[in-house]
């Protein structure tokens, strides 16, 4: 598949404006120090986006290297259990690295390369995010270290290995709540004090401008392959896509493609935790409100004086008090909506894929797979829904078993 | 004519640099803070920098971010930050106050409450890390009419294009972060800052504040020889944290480190 990795250029929805804001939300909300470094990146990533030679490298590195395009698979037994909407998945999962991120960090990493940067830094939840920066880092002989709250360094050990296997530094980050938004404070902190020589590669659709437009568009490959495949097997565009939200960005990756179809219903799925009304959850535009974090205007869950609370999900990956701007855009002018799973319905996604398809969902990925079973109940077998399958599970083995009470 | 001003102009006058020390309010305790700020006064204090604390303040080093964590542990939001200013204020009315913080404690409260709120009170002026002057229109407008200004960084990286930008945009002070790196680290290098100070001046008539990486009497002095001001914070807030249970001894040590950077720079 020839694919594309320009900006849509047919496309009429036409955000971020210049200065890289969807409406109020987005922007540049950085130390004075970081307003350069993010104008040479933007420069350059204008530059190279319309380079063939790069494109043609980026094309070559997704092919031969991550392994795309994936499959999107018709869940056939899944759907017919379920009794509604036929469900398709996109394999995220099957890529190299395990999830949707290496999409993302392969562009970035040959970016930085191109700018002759040779460190690169990156922060990571689940630790996917981090292994798929070590994997290209390696791949191109770069420096990595990679931030990790030591709370998600002891449910995610795995990862962690993985990444030190593969030559990265793994820091963790004991300040604040010792999770991915504190991992995302310590790389600005680094990326301040070494930005001559490194380039931070964010994973997801947040921080400054011009990343959340930078990550989308790497992602957005994701949404073009589906588009393209659904038509194939179907011979047109579905009802419904479905995606799990952190930070967002294996949810626009599926969107941004089919912002334009307004009959295609778009729906983030958000981690409720313990249940919204617990106020452990990490649902930022479903119960949260509007603020600045982490260089952009979004949604944010803090309290009434502007402080930014810890955020509970079994899923390390969506443990983020924010959201990308897009989203909260998105949800604003109505285009998309947002609902939220709780950990609980989330195992149970995580359980029935597993023993229906033979396929081990992440624990974030199983957010979309619990609304999406929810959803397809609702509509009719003639309408279709695209699920995100944005990563593997294996990484969750560890936590699903403790949660069961089961010590392997 | 407004108080930082006002200072600027009587300290430069009299042929000396300007003494900024900041404290986090609410470090360790709320009660530490006002007579904490009265007696960095009585030692040479010129203009206090008071940081509010936030969750995630992204441009700290360890030190001042866990001053923050002390200061939120004990409870202290924007507003209480305010009601120190306020209390300082009561007995004196000669003294800048300059707030620092993040966005977002401000953007929850809405610029024109905090702006509002921030001249009752009797701040000077506000220095926001993650604001640039493009993003602050709104922000700067809040300000406009009051006696409050806005304080922004120039930095290493800085060209300029921006310089121009920031000069226009801001008022007080300009605050330039010496250092690529956050508040308490990296090694001060005397002749880029003096270039840079003097590249800043080419753009502003407004005075040029140095801070990041001042640690002792002597680097005090060599910042000093080249700016209008000196800005401490890390070193004075290593103090606090190293004497948290006992606030006689904080304001022992701070004063005592006020006074070797009063001496040093005059």
């Amino acid at each position: 598949m020839k694919s594309d990795n320009a900006n849509n250029a047919n496309q009429k929805y036409a955000m971020p404006d210049e200065k890289g804001h969807f409406g109020v939300y987005g922007g540049k909300f950085v130390a004075e120090t970081l307003m350069v470094p993010l104008e040479e990146l933007q420069q350059a990533y204008d530059n190279y986006m319309q380079d063939p030679a790069f494109q043609k490298e980026l094309d070559f590195e997704l092919q031969q290297y991550v392994g795309r395009p994936s499959p999107l698979y018709y869940a056939e037994r899944w759907s017919e259990q379920i009794g509604g909407a036929k469900i398709y998945l996109k394999r995220e999962d099957l890529n190299h690295t395990g999830a949707h991120k290496v999409n993302n960090t392969v562009g970035q990493a040959l970016l930085a390369k191109r700018m002759g940067k040779t460190r690169i830094i990156a922060e990571t939840g689940a630790g996917q995010h981090g292994v798929a920066s070590a994997t290209v880092a390696a791949r191109l002989g770069l420096e990595c270290v990679v931030y990790m709250g030591a709370e998600d360094i002891q449910r995610q050990a795995m990862n962690v290995y993985r990444m030190k296997l593969l030559g990265a530094t793994v820091v963790p980050v004991t300040s604040g709540s010792q999770t991915l938004k504190d991992a995302l404070n310590e790389a600005m902190r680094d990326w301040v004090t070494n930005i001559d020589n490194t380039f931070y590669i964010i994973g997801t659709v947040a921080g400054p401008h011009p990343y959340p437009a930078m990550v989308r568009d790497f992602q957005a490959i994701l949404g073009r392959e589906s588009r393209q495949q659904i038509l194939q097997h179907e011979g047109r565009l579905p009802d419904a896509l479905v995606a799990c939200i952190g930070g967002g960005s294996n949810a626009i990756g599926l969107f941004y493609p089919f912002i334009d179809d307004t009959e295609v219903q778009m729906v983030g799925v958000e981690a409720a935790g313990d249940g919204i009304e617990t106020g452990r959850h990490a649902a930022a535009l479903c119960a949260g409100d509007p603020g600045v974090l982490h260089g952009n205007r979004t949604y944010l869950i803090e309290d009434k004086n502007g402080q930014i609370i810890p955020t509970h999900s079994i899923s390390a990956g969506l443990d983020y008090p924010g959201v990308g701007p897009e989203h909260a855009w998105l949800k604003d002018i109505g285009r998309a909506e947002y609902v939220s799973v709780t950990d609980t319905e989330a195992l149970q996604g995580f359980h029935d894929l597993t023993r229906i398809e033979g396929i081990l969902p992440a624990l974030e990925s199983s957010h979309a797979v619990a609304y999406t079973a929810k959803l397809a109940a609702s509509m009719s077998k003639e309408q279709i829904i695209i699920m995100n399958l944005s990563g593997r599970g294996d990484k969750d083995i560890h936590t699903v078993a403790t949660h069961e009470g089961i010590e392997l | 004519m407004s108080r930082i001003k006002q200072r600027f102009e009587q300290r430069l006058a009299a042929g000396k640099k300007v003494l900024i020390p900041y404290i986090t309010a609410g470090d360790p305790k709320p009660e530490t803070t006002v007579p904490l700020m009265h007696a960095m006064v009585e030692a040479g204090a010129d203009i206090i920098e008071l940081g509010v604390p936030f969750s995630d303040p992204m441009a700290e080093g360890p030190v001042i971010q866990k001053a923050m964590e002390r200061a939120l542990e004990s409870g202290t939001s924007l507003t209480d930050v305010l009601d120190r200013v306020a209390e300082f204020r009561q007995t004196d009315m000669e003294t800048p106050v300059v707030v620092m913080g993040y966005l977002n404690p401000i953007e929850v409260m809405g610029y024109r409450e905090f702006a509002d709120k921030a001249t009752a009170a009797g701040v000077d002026g506000v220095l926001t890390v993650d604001i640039p002057p493009e993003e602050a229109e709104d922000y700067i407008s809040a300000f406009k009419n009051k006696d409050l200004d806005p304080i922004f960084l120039v930095a290493p990286t800085t060209n300029d294009e921006r310089m121009k930008l920031i000069s226009s945009a801001g008022g007080g002070f300009v605050y330039y972060v010496s250092v690529k790196g956050v508040t308490g680290a990296g090694h001060l290098n005397t002749d880029e800052v003096s270039d840079k100070v003097e590249q800043i001046k080419s753009f502003t008539d407004l005075p040029v504040g140095v801070g990041f990486g001042i640690k002792d009497g002597d680097s005090a002095r060599r910042v000093a020889n080249v700016a209008d001001a000196v800005v401490v914070g890390s070193a004075i807030v290593q103090r606090i944290e190293a004497n948290a249970s006992d606030s006689g001894k904080i304001t022992l040590a701070v004063c005592e480190l006020i006074k070797e950077l009063r001496t040093a720079i005059d």
